[in-house]
């Protein structure tokens, strides 16, 4: 499986996420959140950054279900699903995952039938990435 | 008064058009492939190769300006540039010869692709060059591909506005049709039903894979000059009426995904500068070549470049919208789809066809040819006309 290769400005994100926490890039000035990180913000160009925690909390904006070809790796857990998730915190910002029957299930553990735009959905960790998992009601 | 303070309108046309077969494998290399369609472009417009002085293409494009010049026996060149996005740069090509030409830069320009990308290995498969940023945000978790990537667009695309495979299927179809007319076509002789697109397999839910272009090897090449050169030049010349790209505020290539609306894209922004630049309005276009590498594309271009409203693109194909005789016949040669995909090149060369009347699904009478790029990617488009 594919791991991320950061760069300086998203290397953060990753190092949150391996202790568990989703945090999103904001502007130390104007506090404006931006996604993807960048050097500086596009709303009142300041180099000066915080990176704020998140609820994990969001909304599925929209799915798909890979099917082959793909990369091996990804083809022996094929279909699966890849989800776009908005926080509740950011509407806009919305995170590429994967929603999963549980914590540290595969991707491709939940029935396609279950994947719905608009499902609400809160964030679990595994191995340093976040994954998605349905709220329940 | 100096043609660049008057701007591009009519002040350059395409008068040379050239390209090899189409295949999913030929034997020859893309560089002679490139010195083909690029020998045959500028034989179709009657000026020999020593005259060439401006260069335009992808920054894909692995043939380079030197290359191509040794081995085509090319002047002095005092203009070349490149293009980036991959397919959104292909009328971005034609429309910086056109600014060269205009302003004086130089006098003869090509532009030209050539890709072996039938034959030749998949981008998305070389994870060392897409893993870097913004990769980081989505390949990790399986978004690994290009239809993957516009599969999410499409998904959110059907949600909200009601749109259905159908609609997409319209798309198919329609450049399936015109590739039946024109032999050059990969799918000249693949019929298409709505039995086998409901059928087919999937690619990435909901793109099945008649929703996705082909894999071609072919190369393909237009030659620009001033219009007053085109009028002593072998073919009647088709004017550059209007050109534009576009990188809007806050967009992200192929994932536009963290802005206020990622469902109106490049195009919009595209139009608008091409419109305000034109003598024409999305009424006046009689046949028009729409980026076609995934059919959700198609919808959303209808809509970014005026045809339809906003959510509109899907009703929009319906009763035979897209087909000849339809309200905008779209991609006659087949595009993407189904003649050969080499990122929108063959779209640029259709155009110019239809405006000379010698297309292999010829619009009657056609006059004005709208030409797009990508959508979904920083784009560029062309208003061409006789």
């Amino acid at each position: 499986m594919l791991r991320p290769v950061t760069d300086t400005a998203g290397a953060p994100f990753w190092t949150y996420a391996a202790q568990g926490e989703l945090r999103v890039q904001a502007c130390a000035d104007c506090g404006e959140l931006r996604f993807p990180p960048r050097p500086c913000c596009p709303h009142c160009q300041s180099f000066t950054t915080d990176w704020r925690r998140m609820s994990g909390q969001g909304r599925v904006w929209s799915y798909v279900v890979a099917h082959p070809p793909l990369l091996p790796d990804y083809a022996a857990l094929a279909p699966y699903n890849v989800v776009l998730v908005e926080l509740d915190e950011a509407p806009r910002i919305r995170l590429v995952g994967n929603l999963v029957a549980e914590p540290g299930a595969a991707i491709g553990s939940l029935p396609a039938e279950r994947l719905r735009i608009g499902t609400r959905v809160r964030v679990v960790f595994d191995d340093g990435l976040p994954r998605w998992v349905p709220e329940r009601s | 008064m100096a043609a660049g303070s008057a701007g591009l309108k009519d002040a350059t046309a395409v008068v040379g058009i050239g390209q090899t077969p189409f295949a999913k494998h030929l034997p020859e290399d893309e560089r002679t492939l490139a010195c083909r369609a690029v020998l045959a472009a500028l034989d179709d417009a009657g000026i020999a190769p020593g005259e060439v002085d401006a260069l335009a293409s992808y920054t894909m494009e692995e043939t380079d300006e030197v290359e191509l010049a040794k081995a085509c026996g090319f002047g002095d060149l005092t203009f070349f540039s490149k293009v980036g996005f991959g397919g959104g740069g292909s009328c971005a090509t034609v429309a910086h010869l056109a600014a060269a030409v205009a302003s004086g830069q130089a006098s003869v320009g090509v532009a030209w692709r050539s890709r072996k990308r039938g034959s030749g290995p998949r981008p998305w498969t070389n994870t060392t060059v897409q893993l870097p940023t913004p990769a980081q945000w989505t390949r990790p978790f399986g978004l690994l591909r290009p239809v993957d990537e516009i599969a999410m667009l499409a998904r959110r695309y059907l949600h909200e506005y009601g749109a259905t495979r159908d609609h997409l299927f319209n798309v198919a179809l329609a450049c399936r049709n015109r590739a039946k007319q024109n032999p050059d076509a990969i799918m000249y002789d693949r019929p298409l039903t709505r039995e086998m697109y409901m059928t087919s397999r999937w690619i990435s839910e909901p793109l099945c894979l008649f929703d996705n272009c082909l894999e071609t090897d072919g190369a393909l090449a237009c030659v620009v000059v001033s219009a007053e050169r085109a009028r002593d030049c072998r073919r009647k010349p088709v004017y550059v009426h209007s050109t534009a790209q576009s990188l809007p505020a806050q967009h992200h290539g192929m994932v536009n995904y963290w802005n206020d609306d990622p469902l109106t894209g490049p195009a919009w922004s595209a139009a608008r500068h091409l419109w305000k630049h034109a003598d024409l309005t999305p009424e006046d276009v009689d046949v028009a070549q729409i980026y076609d590498a995934f059919t959700p594309l198609v919808l959303l271009s209808l809509e970014g470049y005026g045809f339809c409203g906003r959510g509109e693109g899907g009703a929009f194909t319906e009763g035979g919208a897209l087909e000849t005789g339809g309200m905008l016949p779209l991609n006659t040669g087949g595009g993407g789809l189904s003649e050969a995909y080499v990122h929108g090149f063959n779209l640029i060369t259709e155009g110019v066809k239809q405006l000379r009347g010698t297309s292999t699904a010829q619009v009657p009478g056609a006059s004005t040819c709208l030409i797009t790029a990508g959508e979904g990617v920083p784009t560029s488009a062309l208003l061409l006309r006789s």
